[in-house]
């Protein structure tokens, strides 16, 4: 645990923070869904909480993140405005691209968020362009790319690995294993045990690691980082995990999984589990965990009116912006 | 008559040939025990089990590809397209195998397929990777076959045909028509692709329309009757085959033309219906052809911004007044 550490105990609590504000944001984003105001549908992601908030804290601002459907920490530990996504995610001119786009999909590069894409697996060759650009500039930033057990049935995963392995390029490829893509589980979608060994098979290192162990994702991405940012090229990490909702809100009541399995996933959520251990550190006792949890409550009750207040965006906003204006301030595509 | 949906008049297309045939067989994401994302296959597992219907690893390439190779050795697959957005990934199946095979193999090979490209088109607030209409990026490459239907009564009678015919078809759904009612009598029957059917007969104005639209082009046609314009309504049902004729012969006796569809005006469909009217009945147009469709943006998320690219009653009304002013 060598970067782990060296972690203080103020980023030990931030981490904490991050992770009890991102499970306050599902829960209360899901709880508002079909009761007005929510636009966007929502694809909770309680219960993988971890893999975001290990794999992002630590990044550098000018690395990007290409989120999955399920990496809202990302956004949250990249310091996009919870005001903003909840103004995004009601369809408001606060939002991302001034309601064009849905958080979901989003771009905000100077934070860090690169893309986020409707078409599962898509992004992954443009992350590896990003870290080819990185390369080429000779920059230290790195690229995290985030995505499913689904999306890693993509030709664009094989072909993105491989091509990142062969320039190697300063990208890490987080792969958030739930065991489903939508309704289909993974040994109907998958006839291999697991996903970490296809690296071998094109010359990188693979790890498989537990996904709701925060500290353990933050090592592993720490590694690899040194690693990409060394110019020895790619990795990819096997976050095991599982999402307790159902793939998206609005759905058909779950009736594919088991309500057994999920009560045996709830034991092991990422939240207790890094709140026992900082109990056990001395760092947490239960009056700081009750400050966390309001302080997560009121950020959200704040985003959420916002959201509520903010105006839709005008009717002209739609017809503007399928080119970028021919500015200088764009410097190779990207404001700055 | 008996009313259903949309969605389960394509259910039961899909029942019907599959009890007839037993090489047609169906594959797509979540399909099988879940019923299609927007439910048009629910049940089709319980009856025909898992070797006839089935989930498929989120593989879109592999899953249309596959179904070229299947379908060129005697099977009559039907695979599914979450969302018509996501038919860039399997373009290359479709564009450089299924549609070739027979003129290339010299009529030796078809590759006798449906490819059902679910829920196109905005209205749900899904944001520009699920929304768009992407008919035009097809209706340029011989081979295909190129299928719209607008009500649930065309919509079974298309599927069977299109699961009977030599050819790749590509069925395009809207995602807002699925849950739309329609008259759909008991008992088996099929439509022939390629015939437009005339869904208003009228004198003064020819709208050519497909897809969702149709109903749009309808309810603008119910207000222009009003102001005594009495339009035709034309559903195309086909892009390819397109029914030349019946647009021809309603252009003749109307002498005025505006084609209705969502996609972006630039480039669209309306482009290619404009032209063969232009080459072959330009001397009975009273007045320019007019098309109606969305603007040249991305399908935007916003609700506010959504609605105003969809293209509505009144755009079509607006426009048909423009064509009937000259
Ligand atoms: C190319 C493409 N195919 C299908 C879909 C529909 N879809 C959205 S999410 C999803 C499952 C994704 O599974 P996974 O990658 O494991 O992510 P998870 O939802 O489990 O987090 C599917 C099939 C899509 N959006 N894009």
């Amino acid at each position: 645990m060598e970067y782990t550490n060296k972690l203080e105990s103020r980023d030990l609590l931030e981490m904490y923070r991050l992770l009890m504000l991102t499970r306050e944001f599902e829960d209360r984003l899901c709880g508002l869904w079909g009761r007005g105001g929510v636009v966007e549908l929502p694809h909770g992601s309680q219960g993988q909480e971890a893999i975001a908030i290990g794999a992002c804290y630590g990044l550098r601002v000018q690395d990007q993140v290409l989120p999955s459907l399920r990496t809202r920490g990302a956004f949250i530990v990249k310091g996009v405005p919870t005001t903003l996504q909840m103004a995004g995610i009601f369809g408001k001119v606060g939002g991302p691209a001034r309601g064009k786009s849905t958080t979901h999909h989003m771009t905000d590069p100077v934070r860090g968020v690169l893309l986020g894409t409707g078409l599962i697996g898509s992004d992954i060759p443009v992350a590896v362009g990003a870290a080819l650009a990185f390369k080429l500039q000779k920059k230290e930033s790195i690229v995290v790319n985030f995505f499913g057990d689904g999306a890693a049935q993509r030709g664009d995963f094989h072909e993105g690995l491989n091509f990142a392995a062969v320039f190697k390029l300063p990208v890490i490829f987080v792969l958030e294993n739930n065991g489903y893509a939508e309704y289909t589980p993974l040994n109907k979608h998958f006839a291999g045990t697991n996903f970490a060994c296809r690296a071998e098979g094109y010359g990188f290192p693979g790890i498989r690691l537990d996904g709701n162990d925060v500290l353990a994702v933050y090592e592993a991405v720490q590694v690899a980082a040194a690693r990409a940012r060394a110019g020895e090229g790619p990795t990819l990490l096997e976050c095991m995990t599982y999402r307790y909702r159902n793939h998206c809100e609005g759905q058909t009541p779950e009736y594919m999984r088991d309500p057994a399995e999920i009560a045996e996933w709830q034991k092991k959520d990422p939240i207790p589990r890094f709140e026992a251990y900082l109990v056990e550190r001395g760092l947490l006792n239960e009056a700081d965990r009750s400050r966390v949890y309001a302080a997560a409550q009121a950020e959200m009750d704040t985003a959420i009116r916002y959201a509520e207040e903010s105006p839709f965006p005008p009717v002209e906003e739609m017809s503007t912006g399928a080119y970028a204006p021919e500015d200088p301030t764009l410097v190779g595509g990207r404001r700055i | 008559m008996r009313e259903m949906m949309y969605r389960d008049a394509i259910c039961e297309a899909l029942a019907e040939e599959m009890r007839r045939d037993a090489s047609v067989f169906l594959m797509g994401e979540d399909v099988a025990e879940h019923g299609g994302n927007f439910r048009a296959t629910v049940g089709l597992y319980n009856e025909f089990g898992q070797q006839r219907v089935f989930d498929t690893p989120l593989s879109e390439s592999a899953l249309v590809g596959a179904g070229v190779g299947a379908a060129m050795m005697g099977m009559r697959p039907v695979v599914e397209v979450m969302f018509a957005d996501f038919v860039t990934i399997a373009m290359d199946a479709i564009v450089n195998h299924a549609a070739k095979v027979a003129y290339m193999s010299g009529g030796e090979v078809s590759a006798p397929m449906v490819i059902r490209l679910a829920a196109y088109g905005a209205g749900r607030r899904s944001g520009a990777h699920h929304s768009q209409s992407i008919e035009s990026l097809l209706t340029n490459v011989p081979g295909l076959t190129i299928v719209m239907p607008s009500t649930a009564y065309d919509a079974k009678g298309l599927l069977k045909t299109s699961i009977r015919t030599q050819n790749p078809v590509l069925f395009i759904e809207h995602k807002m028509l699925y849950a739309k009612k329609g008259e759909v009598p008991e008992g088996e029957y099929l439509l022939p692709i390629g015939v437009a059917d005339i869904k208003r007969a009228g004198a003064d104005l020819t709208i050519v329309s497909y897809g969702r639209m149709v109903d749009v082009s309808l309810a603008a046609a119910r207000t222009l009757e009003k102001d005594g314009v009495n339009a035709e309504v034309i559903d195309l049902r086909s892009l390819q085959p397109l029914d030349e004729e019946t647009i021809l012969a309603s252009v003749r006796k109307t002498g005025h033309l505006l084609i209705v569809h969502e996609a972006p005006v630039r480039g669209g469909f309306g482009g290619e219906v404009a032209a063969v009217v232009a080459e072959k009945a330009l001397g009975y147009l009273d007045a320019p052809i007019r098309r109606v469709g969305a603007p040249w943006v991305p399908v935007p998320f916003s609700p506010t911004l959504e609605d105003a690219y969809v293209p509505k009653e009144a755009d079509v009304v607006k426009a048909a007044q423009a064509v009937m002013a000259n």
